[in-house]
């Protein structure tokens, strides 16, 4: 019998609670997974790389002032820039209140919003499709998938910010990378519909030559507005991402108690269970060692049990995380906060790892305290 | 006959370590949903006590909030203040306020960045309107004056918002003369100041929103009706209660995540308190075989284990609720949907959400320890003496 062999056996002596501790290991670890991934997506996702080349540009007070129109020119003839796009957030309802019904929509410039947003992809003739149709509107596949819409339907979004009721027709389906997926139309059915903010315009996205060229372009941009009516505020993509997770609250202190909670409940639970199953073993420590087995053998087999153990429930968490988090992404409570995140697999290997980290802890105390104990004591105890 | 209770306390203060390490564990499950609870009561209270049963909020037609874009134009303002059932003043002036609401951006005392305020424009009416809204300190804003009033969390959370500071609203300063106390409401989110200094400065020649005092709660639902019927305004009432109510919804993100922290969290706690009764159950077979012989029946066992289940999840509960007392009462804040600003609210550790706790660990007692004390009662008398 290898000792491998000898430390899988003792792991698996009591199946019932090597199962229940797997489980229970798994579960808490499945959660820390959950708000590693969550916080991964937060606040350590770089988007794409043409994302890295985009800076927004927005009223200094918030994106509920908007700003005129004018500002697209004056951006466009700075140097840096290559394309400049006006967005606005239209807000409006679909068929009802329900979550599941609610996506993003905006209304924008049909002819450029393609040149600023190198990684949306829509075929060239549904492109040019939605360009001719002022009333047309174009769907992310992820949406059109939901809603079950075809190219032809039409769409009624209700007003709600705006009092215009858009009567739209799907003219084309796009793929776009996350957070920016939803609904485009054109702007100029606001600005007909509801004269007052006809030459108002939410926000810019400016596409630059370079990334290095992102942060000095946002000065220069808020510089010139600076004395103006309204001024602006200027800010990378992944900058006004953050700042709209920054407005849910401290995020952070929550995900990190989070964790932290998890991650002390793990070490109790293995702590527990390896205490209670060394406990059963005294007589068999004390006969492995006058077999011969050193302290340092007999240490070092509990160890590796707990450690196996804790691994394999950290790992069973993570993939049952996966699935967690697929059905989080999907579901319309979450909105669009959690869409398109998934677990990866440096975030499997860290939840493994950190139930690594947890057996070794909570098996040293007891485990040591075996291999200390009296061989004589040992071996006259009873369970 | 019962087992007496008494056997299961002694037997959880033998076996100390255990009965620690697994109710610290229901215990942390405990205080975690105990902490989103609070957060989702603190923010239910804050919109739920919100609003006047008598006030009327008047929207233009198809508007959810009153931030959306215009809305209410000021020849409607005569037309309202005719309306039966509209409230008389103490001058006998009918209690109708046009408001407007923008949002300033202000940075945070505890240096965690910039956030989201909302100023609410509004007229002395609009005071006398709101009656729980109370002065703490310095007076209310004059007519005509740069002069803002801040509610007491605005006053606390924002460095810049102390009495006789200045703070930058559109196109200029204004001056903080007093500090308000809205008593949890969500005007402890905003800053109040006068409309018709708003006006001449953005040169707005409407009104975002109107406020209409009814008589009593039965002429405000009425004058809810008249002003949505109304074909000459073209604008649609709403209780201000149910106004607020609505913006609970601002909690969903919390709620969504919190769910799903607590269950797996619970689930995780049931396995562990299972395992624990589990290794209980297995380290007294022959003491529950003596207990069989003596005369105790099956479902009495089958009770006393599951007791002792409980007796050890309510522990873990009790621990729990000790280690949340500190934060009863924090303040936070979150992004409003509905006004594009931060909604601030306290963690509250209502009696529903204490019993709330007590109930969800009774229930993570009860699963782990139906299993194991099943096992136990079913154990044959003989088998289990010759271990």
């Amino acid at each position: 019998m290898t000792l491998t062999r000898f430390v899988r056996k003792n792991a698996l002596r009591n199946k019932r609670r090597s199962i229940l501790t797997l489980l229970s290991i798994g579960f808490s670890l499945l959660l820390l997974t959950v708000m590693m991934t969550i916080w991964r997506a937060f606040y350590m996702s770089d988007g794409t790389a043409e994302s890295a080349n985009r800076l927004i540009v927005r009223h200094k007070v918030s994106m509920a002032n908007f700003l005129p129109i004018s500002y697209r020119e004056k951006i466009r003839s700075m140097p840096g820039v290559k394309h400049v796009v006006n967005l606005t957030w239209f807000g409006g309802q679909y068929k009802d209140n329900k979550p599941e019904n609610f996506f993003a929509e905006y209304a924008t410039d049909p002819q450029e919003v393609f040149q600023v947003f190198t990684d949306f992809e829509i075929p060239p003739d549904q492109l040019e499709a939605w360009q001719k149709d002022r009333a047309g509107c174009i769907v992310d596949t992820d949406l059109a998938k939901r809603h079950n819409w075809k190219i032809g339907d039409r769409i009624v979004l209700k007003g709600s910010i705006f009092p215009v009721n858009a009567e739209l027709t799907v003219r084309g389906i796009f793929t776009a990378p996350p957070g920016m997926s939803g609904l485009y139309f054109n702007n100029i059915y606001i600005d007909e519909g509801y004269p007052r903010v006809k030459g108002y315009v939410g926000w810019f996205t400016v596409l630059a030559d370079s990334p290095q060229a992102v942060s000095g372009l946002a000065k220069s941009i808020d510089e010139t507005f600076r004395n103006s009516d309204r001024p602006t505020k200027s800010e990378s993509e992944k900058a006004f991402n953050l700042s709209w997770i920054a407005m849910l609250g401290n995020v952070k202190a929550f995900i990190l108690s989070i964790c932290m909670a998890v991650v002390f409940a793990t070490l109790l639970v293995s702590a527990n269970t390896m205490a209670m199953s060394i406990r059963e073993r005294t007589r068999e420590v004390a006969l492995l060692k006058t077999l011969g087995f050193t302290r340092g053998t007999v240490l070092a087999l509990f160890m590796s049990e707990s450690i196996g153990l804790a691994a394999c429930g950290g790992l069973l968490g993570a993939l049952a995380a996966s699935v967690v988090v697929r059905g989080m992404a999907a579901s319309p409570q979450g909105g669009l906060l959690f869409q398109n995140m998934k677990v990866t697999l440096p975030t499997m290997l860290v939840a493994t790892l950190v139930g690594a980290v947890v057996g070794l802890v909570s098996a040293f105390v007891p485990a040591y305290n075996a291999s200390r104990g009296n061989i004589v004591d040992g071996l006259r105890h009873i369970g | 006959m019962a087992v007496p209770l008494q056997y299961n306390i002694r037997n959880l203060l033998l076996r100390k370590g255990a009965t620690v390490m697994t109710a610290l564990g229901i215990a942390l499950t405990v205080t975690t949903a105990i902490f989103i609870m609070a957060l989702l009561a603190g923010l239910r209270d804050a919109f739920a006590t919100s609003g006047e049963p008598n006030n009327v909020l008047v929207l233009r037609k198809g508007s959810t909030s009153e931030l959306t874009a215009g809305g209410v134009s000021r020849d409607a303002l005569p037309v309202i203040k005719d309306l039966p059932g509209v409230a008389r003043d103490a001058q006998g002036q009918p209690m109708v306020s046009g408001e407007d609401i923008t949002v300033i951006v202000l940075p945070r005392t505890d240096g965690t960045g910039e956030t989201n305020v909302t100023v609410r424009f509004m007229t002395p009416t609009g005071i006398e309107l709101r009656p729980r809204v109370k002065l703490t300190e310095g007076r209310w804003f004059t007519p005509g004056q740069r002069e803002i009033v801040v509610s007491k969390s605005i006053h606390k959370r924002f460095a810049q918002a102390n009495l006789g500071d200045q703070i930058w609203i559109g196109k200029g300063n204004w001056t903080v003369v007093g500090i308000f106390d809205s008593g949890g409401s969500a005007h402890d989110s905003e800053i109040w100041a006068d409309i018709n200094q708003l006006a001449s400065d953005y040169d707005r020649t409407y009104y975002n929103s109107v406020y209409i005092g009814g008589t009593d709660p039965v002429a405000a639902d009425a004058l809810k009706n008249r002003v949505t019927d109304d074909q000459r305004l073209e604008l649609s009432g709403m209780l201000e209660t149910d106004y607020f109510a609505e913006q609970t919804s601002t909690g969903r993100p919390i709620k969504f995540v919190g769910v799903i922290v607590a269950v797996i969290m619970a689930i995780g706690s049931c396995f562990a308190a299972m395992n624990t009764m589990y290794a209980a159950v297995a380290y007294r077979s022959r003491e529950i075989a003596t207990l069989r012989v003596i005369g105790f029946s099956r479902p009495s066992i089958l009770t006393s284990f599951v007791l002792e289940s409980l007796l050890l999840s309510l522990l873990g509960a009790l621990v729990g609720i000790v280690l949340m007392l500190p934060f009863n009462g924090m303040t936070t804040g979150t992004q409003n949907p509905v006004t594009w600003s931060e909604a601030v609210f306290s963690l509250r550790m209502t009696p529903f959400v204490v019993g709330s706790a007590v109930v969800f660990a009774v229930l993570m007692g009860l699963f782990g320890g139906l299993a194991p004390a099943w096992h136990a009662a079913r154990r044959e008398i003989l088998a289990s003496l010759r271990d």
